[in-house]
Parts: C-alpha cells; sequence; structure tokens
C-alpha cells in the first residue's frame, strides 16, 4: 500500500469541504444551534430527561451527534454524487488506489467533517451551557463511531446513487428520519412500548445514547452495549462498502 | 521487450450485447498506434478496460506486461489516459488538480514537472485560476497535463482533437508529436481520419466489437482500395453519358467534368481515356485522388452485417 496515494485523496476531500467551509461547516452548526435555541425553549421543564439533567444539557449532546451523522453522511455521498455526474470520478479510477484506500480515504474525510461540525456547535453550546464530562474517553469513542457509520453510510450511498434525486430520497427517507428518532431530543424511556422497542433497532440512538453517557454518566442504555452493536454495524457497513468497491459496483461498469 | 499493450482474446458483454468479440492486439513500445472505428464499434470500451474503468471475464489485457486485473497498480502506473468527455473537477485550481493527481500515483515532489507540463500545454498563466474559470480547449489541456502528471510510459487519447479549434489542434497534434519523439507510446482514437492518417504508424480498425485491419498506415492505404479520376472534357456537344464500360464507375458528370471511381488494380486510366476519347472527347485535365484513410476506412467497415 502507498500511503502518500491515500493521503491525497484525503487531502483532496477535505480540501474539497474546506473550499465551501460556509455550506460545510458554518451553516450546519448554525443551523443546529437553531434547533438548540428554539427546541430548547420550547420543550424545557415538559420533556422528562435524566434525573437530574436540565433539558438543555440533555439536548445538546444529542443535537451535536445529530449535526456530527448527518455531516458525516453528507461529506461523501455529496463528493461521490458530484465527481460522478460531473465525470471527474474517472481521475481517481484512472490512479494505482485500491479500493480499501478509497474506502479509507472517503470515509476519513467524512468523519473528519462531521467531528468538525459537531466540536463547532458542542463549542458555541458550551459557551452558554455548562455541561459535565462524565466520561471523555467515551465520549471520543461515541464521537468517533457515531461519525464513522454515517460517513460509511455516506459512501455506500454516494456508489449507489446514480442521480442526485436518488441520494436525496436516501438522505431524505434514511437518514434524516434515522438522526430524528434516535432519541435527539427526548429520552426513549418515555416513549410508548412499540416505539421503544424501534428505537432500539436505530443504530443512531446507540450513537447519542453512548455519546450523553460519555457527558453526564448516565444514560437509556448500557454504554458498552451500544458500543458493540456500533462497531458491529461498523463492520458490517465497511465490509458491504469494501465489497461494493472491490466489485467496481456501479463505478467500473 | 513487452508490448505497451496486448489485448488477448478478449469479450465484453452488456446484456445481450456483445461489444467486443474476442479482440487480440498488440501496441508495441514507441509506437503511434491509431484506433479508429465508427461510433459505438467498440473502441472506448476496449480503452476503458486497459484503464481499469470497466471490467470485462473473459480474455487478457496487460500494459507493459502487467495484468491490468491482477497487477493493476503497476499496469495503471504505466498507463496514462486521457478520456474523451471533458470532465474536470470545478472545485480546485489547475495547479492543485495536478498535485492532486500527481499524489494519486505516490508523487510527492512532482512540482517542476508540473510546471514543465503547464509551460508546454500554453496553462502556465491559467495555474492558479480555477478549472471553471478555463475555455473547453484549456480544459482538455488539463486532462492531457493529468494523463501525463506521473510520467506514464503509454499515453491513450480518446478523441483528444474533439471540439477543439484548428489552431489548437495543431498545437496539440505538436504536442503528442514530441511525447512520442521523447520515446512515449501513444495510441490514438480519433474521429478525425487525416488526423490518424498524419499522425500514426499503425492503425487498427474495430468494427461491431471485432478488428477488421491492424496494420501499418501504408500498407492499409495500399490495400487496392480505388482511386477517384476526375476529368475535364471538350466535346462537340454536351456529354449526355458516358460510354457503357464506365457507367459503373461513374460517380460524376456534371456538364464537361466527370469523376469516376476506378479500381486500384484491374481499372486503367488510359483505358478510360481511349473510351471517352472514342466517344469524340477530348481530354483538357486529368485528375487523380489516391485513396486516403478514410477510403479504406469506409471499405472496411461498409456493408458488415450489423
Amino acid at each position: 500500500m502507498k500511503p502518500y496515494g491515500l493521503y491525497t485523496l484525503f487531502y483532496k476531500e477535505v480540501l474539497r469541504f474546506c473550499k465551501v467551509l460556509l455550506q460545510t461547516l458554518f451553516a450546519p452548526i448554525v443551523t443546529t444551534l437553531l434547533y438548540l435555541l428554539v427546541f430548547g425553549q420550547a420543550l424545557s421543564g415538559r420533556v422528562d430527561v435524566f434525573p437530574g439533567v436540565s433539558y438543555i444539557e440533555f439536548l445538546v449532546p444529542g443535537l451535536v451527534m445529530m449535526a456530527v451523522i448527518q455531516n458525516a453522511f453528507a461529506n461523501g455521498s455529496s463528493s461521490l454524487i458530484q465527481s460522478r455526474i460531473s465525470g471527474n470520478l474517472v481521475f481517481i479510477l484512472l490512479a494505482p488506489l485500491s479500493h480499501f484506500e478509497f474506502f479509507i480515504a472517503f470515509a476519513a474525510a467524512a468523519v473528519l467533517r462531521g467531528l468538525l461540525v459537531g466540536l463547532g456547535v458542542y463549542l458555541v453550546a458550551t459557551a452558554f451551557i455548562d455541561l459535565p464530562l462524565a466520561h471523555p474517553g467515551m465520549l471520543l469513542l461515541f464521537a468517533l463511531l457515531g461519525a464513522a457509520v454515517p460517513a460509511v453510510l455516506g459512501v455506500v450511498a454516494g456508489i449507489w446513487a446514480l442521480k442526485f434525486d436518488q441520494l436525496a430520497g436516501f438522505q431524505n427517507f434514511v437518514i434524516v428520519p434515522l438522526s430524528f428518532l434516535s432519541g435527539v431530543f427526548y429520552s426513549i424511556q418515555g416513549l410508548p412500548d412499540f416505539w421503544y422497542r424501534l428505537s432500539h433497532l436505530n443504530p443512531f440512538f446507540y450513537a447519542i445514547d453512548g455519546f450523553r453517557y460519555g457527558f453526564f454518566g448516565t444514560g437509556d442504555t448500557d454504554p458498552w452495549v451500544s458500543l458493540g452493536i456500533m462497531a458491529g454495524f461498523m463492520l458490517l457497513l465497511s465490509s458491504v462498502t469494501l465489497l461494493m468497491l472491490k466489485t467496481g459496483y456501479r463505478l467500473r461498469d | 521487450m513487452s508490448d505497451a499493450i496486448t489485448v488477448s482474446r478478449l469479450h465484453k458483454r452488456y446484456g445481450p450485447v456483445h461489444a467486443l468479440k474476442g479482440v487480440d492486439l498488440a501496441v508495441r513500445q514507441g509506437e503511434f498506434f491509431g484506433l479508429l472505428g465508427p461510433n459505438g464499434a467498440g473502441k472506448s470500451t476496449l480503452i476503458n478496460i486497459v484503464a481499469g474503468l470497466t471490467r470485462f471475464r473473459d480474455g487478457a489485457v496487460r500494459v507493459l506486461g502487467h495484468d491490468v486485473v491482477r497487477d493493476y497498480r503497476r499496469a495503471r502506473r504505466h498507463l496514462g489516459v486521457v478520456p474523451q468527455e471533458v470532465v474536470f473537477d470545478p472545485f480546485f485550481t489547475v495547479r492543485e488538480v495536478l498535485r492532486i493527481q500527481s499524489g494519486y500515483f505516490g508523487l510527492r515532489r512532482n512540482d517542476a514537472w508540473i510546471e514543465e507540463l503547464l509551460a508546454a500545454l500554453h496553462l502556465a498563466d491559467k495555474a492558479d485560476a480555477n478549472m471553471r474559470e478555463l475555455s473547453g480547449g484549456m480544459k482538455r489541456r488539463v486532462m492531457i497535463a493529468q494523463a501525463l502528471v506521473h510520467k506514464p510510459g503509454v499515453v491513450v487519447l480518446d478523441e483528444p482533437t474533439a471540439g477543439v479549434d484548428v489552431e489548437q489542434r495543431k498545437s496539440l497534434w505538436a504536442f503528442i508529436r514530441r511525447l512520442h519523439a521523447e520515446g512515449n507510446t501513444i495510441v490514438l482514437t480519433t474521429h478525425y481520419l487525416e488526423e490518424a492518417e498524419a499522425l500514426c504508424e499503425r492503425i487498427a480498425i474495430i468494427d461491431r466489437g471485432e478488428l477488421v485491419a491492424l496494420d501499418t498506415k501504408q500498407r492499409l492505404l495500399a490495400r487496392g482500395i480505388g482511386r477517384t479520376l476526375r476529368l475535364t472534357l471538350t466535346t462537340e456537344h454536351p456529354l449526355g453519358a458516358v460510354p457503357a464500360p464506365l457507367a459503373s464507375k461513374l460517380r460524376g458528370l456534371n456538364g464537361n467534368r466527370i469523376e469516376l471511381q476506378l479500381e486500384k488494380d484491374s481499372d486503367s486510366i488510359i483505358a478510360v481515356l481511349d473510351a471517352l476519347r472514342s466517344q469524340g472527347a477530348a481530354i483538357v485535365d486529368v485528375e487523380i485522388e489516391e485513396a486516403d484513410l478514410e477510403d479504406v476506412f469506409v471499405e472496411l467497415t461498409r456493408g458488415r452485417p450489423r
């Protein structure tokens, strides 16, 4: 493996989103902070969350992780679909890069963007709201996995989608509902039984719950179970993506 | 010494369409090779397979002896491909594009060569311009620079001058000739047959997925295809029809100008002139046009079952 080829593809992906920071970094930070402002004001005191934790405190980690998830997904998927539609993907496909290098570079750049957006939301929010840091290690681990899973999903969607319409469908019918219905705005403990059980099928629920555990030392589910499920999901998704890339699915006809 | 490109018994199917039907060909190192064929003949499919952009099941393809599937890294390092469509990444400048492309091939410090390419392709003053700001011709030259940025020994140009104006086409030809003179193997596909005739040493003609000719340009031109005879006559009365033996060869009759298509080996110009003289025609001017590559191309690709 030639690491410089991999590094260059990663660098190119990072440079791409850095060229449009207003759209890729600042806009999602502002949007997420608006969610915090509106939902924090509207639902404060109306939703039961963890004991000893105010609603606004509860909301911040959820929104940070939602921003991480949505932006990690958006990076790889939009880069791939734009390259495919404009045709310049050919320059990557002509290069002596392995399917593994392709995968790592796209996924890592998407993770970085997701984490930067999350960090931005966190820094602005914590300027106004005090948050504890019960388990920083767990917090970082869940931040990383919470970014990696949607980043890889973004690569899958970017490879699969042949037009913008298909990608928008993937984003609006899979990613947005999964991220909104993952306990960002509420604790699943208060949900009716059906929705409570359904939430456990949502991988993003584990990312958000584990991430909150990192802050508050408490969560809806055992953090190690969440970690195991996230890691398993990541492994499964990565295997599927690598198989798609190795066989040239929708990339090399 | 291994060939620059070796294609052995290559088949490619797209569902029911048999796009390549057992193509065999070898491009020798250092030669200027032309790949011609009508639209949909399979040229781009063949090139895409060589470049690793299209998968295949049957056959084998090698670049400088490296299998394009099993040893794809080495094969791709030796190959530079200029795709047919003008495509570009709108996020980057010309220099960034070339540095990035260079990096994909593992080349960390390649600025000297990048500057040389920019100068040779008349892009130096646009090096820091965004790709969106370039004209179509400039974008195409950037694509050529991208294909050459890792100094490949084998360069494939898929219709490099399509949509390029005459002046720029000449400049591109000069650059491609220079590349060839420096020892690179050049494979050119083009719709401009005069371009292939002017540049290529050997030419393969592919039609409906089959190789119908592969020979030196000289041998292809000497393949016994006809020549055109244009005559200006004076006659007492306007010539209403040509003598019967010439009727099947007539391509045009316009007052005292006549155009005949002759078979190179079997038709004698003297016999044609005698036949016309016997009808009272006096020959004022004779113009003979030898077959060019276009005639050969049309002859080899017409009338084959579709």
